[in-house]
């Protein structure tokens, strides 16, 4: 089964619990588990809010664009903006560098990611936007 | 995200209801800061069995409350951590700062 969706949002942090909603729903035709709902919902909110704080700096008339793609069983979700972009990948995915510690950002984004999907890769180059393709494999709920 | 709080001698239990991501990670850090800005407050218990959803921003929240207190020379205790929240926790190493009951 293959399928798609793609949602495009001002950059507000009010649509982080909007993202979160469309892609467990979304999943739920791969019939995951509650667990793997969780995973989904938390890697995806990490890279909404990168995508808000640093991609656009809060700034509510920019948009982030969401796509969720399902090809078999692996679920595939690609988070975009056209904001600032990232002038150092490795240290931004580093465990605990934040370039907002006044926000008291952990600097764990990007190590969750990793940790709750099966995949996660980032383009980016200062002044053309980041986008972050993150992919899980969801095997049938037992 | 609402909070419940209690104090007892100089022992703050806050409990938090609802979804802790960005959106609401700045409302709950001045709310709690606001129950610790007491100085007597030298234990915080951060309930979060009422936590529907925590991402990284999250964590950052009960870091940066551990740093206060831990700078007055208390403690922060977190309970009611649920299996994902756990895992945030134990990736980030928090576990070495703030006791889990």
């Amino acid at each position: 089964m293959n399928n798609q969706a793609e949602i495009i949002f001002p950059a507000l942090t009010q649509n982080e619990t909007f993202a979160r909603a469309v892609v467990a729903a979304f999943a739920s035709q791969l019939n995951p588990t509650i667990e793997q709902l969780s995973d989904l919902r938390t890697a995806v909110s990490e890279a909404v809010t990168n995508a808000i704080i640093h991609g656009y700096e809060q700034d509510s008339s920019q948009f982030v664009k969401m796509r969720c793609i399902i090809e078999g069983n692996l679920l595939k979700i690609i988070v975009r903006d056209d904001g600032c972009g990232i002038p150092d990948i490795d240290l931004a995915r580093k465990p605990f560098y934040t370039s907002k510690p006044e926000l008291e950002r952990s600097g764990m984004g990007f190590a969750v990611m990793e940790a709750f999907m099966d995949q996660v890769t980032v383009t980016s180059a200062p002044g053309e936007g980041t986008t972050v393709t993150m992919g899980k494999r969801i095997s049938h709920g037992e | 995200m609402e909070i419940n709080a209690q104090k007892r001698g100089s022992k703050l239990y806050a409990a938090l209801v609802g979804e802790l991501d960005q959106h609401s990670a700045e409302k709950v850090r001045i709310m709690l800061d606001t129950l610790i800005h007491d100085i007597t407050v030298r234990e915080l218990t951060l309930d979060l069995s009422g936590v529907t959803f925590m991402d990284s921003a999250g964590l950052g929240v009960v870091l940066g409350r551990y740093k206060k207190i831990h700078m007055r020379g208390g403690k922060v205790i977190v309970t009611g951590v649920s299996a994902s929240i756990d895992r945030i926790f134990k990736m980030s190493g928090i576990y070495t700062l703030v006791e889990r009951k």
